[in-house]
């Protein structure tokens, strides 16, 4: 092995190991021997059933929706940041990160204060007909709300990093804005935006606390995963919450290998493209 | 002369030991809507225990939904003592051999010193004249309840209705069944717990009438200032039975069984009924229930055993997975 300038590859290997086995590891463990009480066969039956279906599409589904708001909208806000100054911008800045320091219920709570008939929006939306509290729509607005951050605070570090030198040589070549951004900038920024969707995908998947006050908890209609697991837990039917958990799971690792993978994909193509 | 400070210190030691007062701590694990009225009681406990026995008792209290509680304490939460909503969870805790399967029998009426109804918060001037459950199924009436899947309190809701239904004439277990489904339907949201449903309807101006515990109704019409609700007794309802226990297996480890004994005991004392009643708990004290007559209106109530025999068969029969409610709740 090449010798490094810092020594010290075994301890922190073997710290590395032990820690995540201790806080990620064990854990997940202890949660698929609970869920091993129901067993395979328990848990097809569990997903045979059409309300943990729709529970789990609309916690999929309105996360993967969310997550492409986030990297859509996240990449508008993150450009603004970095490449203007404008009276404002470090305020602004400081927002972004509300959501990570809210605690989720109090975010969700004041969603639903403003979305409900009677809110400050919800009065002027629901005689339109748009109703976002209590419905699958207000489920993905909580989404949007807790996984915002994470696309903008992954974009931003590769943004500034990205010489501005580029653009101008691709302009100086002939290339229109949108070829400069479609052919240039964007290849760089889509394994990073890929990280942000992974990292808002993740996060929007597992929310409870915000969520659950906007849902309505209606099911089949805007009922979501992590609900009924909790139900589980409150009929003492510590198994099957376990076993709902462990689907949970396996859903949340099968797409971010996909994203995963994606990712290798789009970097090997923009650095061909480079 | 050099050991006369000392010998004093001593003596003045001996001296005051037995007037020193112990400190006890309990730990009262109990539901939602019990933090006012077990803030009041705990207040008068400690000061009397002081009196009788000069002794320092805090008592500590956790607060959350019901059943949510109940696994903590199941979980190693070091309850001494438990102040539930319905006696299913202190069930579930006796099922985990923390206490006595029969500690319903060890203390007065099931071990509920006080009780509720389920009632009808209604907006100010009852504008959709709602006056019994019938009304709740009435085209154009939303009904705001929480899940009795995920909240305690929501449990004896959906009992009273089931039990208003059945006691029609001709009323049958399959009318019943049709008159709670087609009252599921006229929910628009199905919040987890009961605080939850009272912030819907009162803050959020969901709906136009909640069903809820009459103490939760009565705080929530006194909070809101007295002029925007009203509420209305139904011809029947269900007398709900929140119980109390002493987690033995906790009391013992802790040496805290003398004093926990005495807290539940105190509170059927006149003293904390009348805690209870200024907390709108309906007391069981007849004295002090005559003294609150103005509060608590006379109501026509069915009991838990009367109708369903007991929680673990109400359990059984309507809230385990794939149960009543699984099958005519929301969605269905």
């Amino acid at each position: 092995m090449r010798r490094r300038v810092l020594p010290g590859f075994g301890l922190s290997l073997g710290f590395a190991v032990t820690y995540l086995g201790l806080i990620v590891l064990l854990p997940l463990a202890a949660l698929a021997w609970k869920a091993s009480d129901v067993g395979f066969a328990g848990i097809l039956k569990l997903l045979a059933s059409p309300r943990t279906l729709a529970a789990l599409k609309l916690s999929f589904g309105g996360a993967l929706l969310a997550a492409g708001i986030n990297v859509v909208v996240g990449l508008m806000v993150t450009w603004a940041l970095v490449r203007y100054r404008f009276p404002g911008r470090r305020i602004l800045d400081a927002l972004i990160d509300l959501p990570f320091a809210l605690p989720t219920a109090v975010a969700g709570i004041a969603l639903t204060a403003i979305y409900a008939p009677n809110g400050w929006f919800g009065r002027w939306l629901v005689p339109l007909g748009i109703q976002v509290a209590y419905t699958p729509l207000g489920v993905l607005l909580a989404m949007v709300f807790v996984g915002f951050p994470f696309v903008v605070r992954t974009l931003q570090p590769v943004l500034q990093s990205l010489e501005q030198d580029v653009e101008d040589a691709a302009e100086s070549l002939g290339a229109t804005g949108l070829q400069t951004f479609l052919r240039v900038v964007l290849p760089t920024l889509v394994p990073t935006l890929l990280t942000g969707f992974a990292l808002a995908l993740a996060r929007a998947v597992g929310e409870y606390g915000s969520v659950i006050f906007i849902a309505g908890n209606i099911p089949l209609r805007s009922e979501i995963a992590p609900l009924l697991i909790v139900q589980r837990l409150d009929e003492f039917d510590y198994a099957t919450a376990a076993a709902l958990g462990v689907v949970m799971l396996a859903f949340s690792l099968v797409l971010l290998v996909l994203v995963s993978a994606l990712q290798r994909w789009t970097r090997r193509w923009a650095e061909q493209s480079a | 002369m050099k050991l006369r400070p000392t010998l004093l210190a001593l003596v003045a030691t001996v001296m005051v030991l037995p007037a020193m007062a112990k400190d006890v701590t309990l730990l009262n694990v109990s539901y939602d809507p019990t933090r006012e009225l077990y803030k009041a009681v705990n207040t008068a406990f400690a000061a009397d225990w002081k009196a009788k026995h000069g002794d320092n008792v805090t008592i500590q209290m956790s607060h959350g939904g019901s059943g949510k509680q109940a696994r903590a304490v199941v979980d190693g939460l070091p309850a001494d003592v438990v102040t539930l909503a319905l006696a299913y969870d202190i069930d579930a805790v006796a099922d985990r051999g923390l206490l006595a399967k029969d500690w319903q029998t060890r203390l007065p009426d099931n071990a509920s010193p006080y009780t509720s109804t389920i009632v009808f918060l209604v907006r100010k001037g009852n504008p959709k004249a709602i006056r019994d459950w019938g009304d709740l199924v009435r085209d154009g009436v939303q009904v705001v309840t929480p899940n009795p899947k995920t909240s305690g309190g929501a449990r004896w809701n959906f009992l009273a209705a089931w039990g208003y239904a059945l006691k029609l004439p001709g009323g049958t277990d399959d009318k019943a069944r049709t008159f709670v489904k087609t009252l599921f339907q006229h929910v628009p949201v199905l919040d987890t717990g009961a605080r939850g449903a009272t912030t819907t309807f009162t803050q959020r101006g969901i709906g136009d009438v909640l069903v809820a515990w009459e103490n939760e109704a009565l705080l929530a019409k006194k909070e809101a200032g007295g002029d925007q609700f009203d509420i209305v007794i139904p011809s029947i309802t269900i007398l709900a039975e929140p119980p109390v226990a002493v987690v033995d297996k906790n009391a013992a480890e802790r040496g805290t069984r003398e004093v926990a004994d005495a807290y539940l005991k105190f509170l059927y004392s006149p003293q904390a009924q009348d805690i209870e009643a200024r907390n709108f708990y309906r007391p069981r004290s007849p004295d002090v229930a005559a003294k609150y007559a103005a509060q608590f209106p006379q109501v026509k109530t069915f009991t838990l055993a009367e109708v369903f025999g007991d929680w673990r068969k109400a359990q059984a029969k309507f809230f385990a997975d794939g149960a009543i409610f699984d099958q005519i709740g929301p969605g269905n």
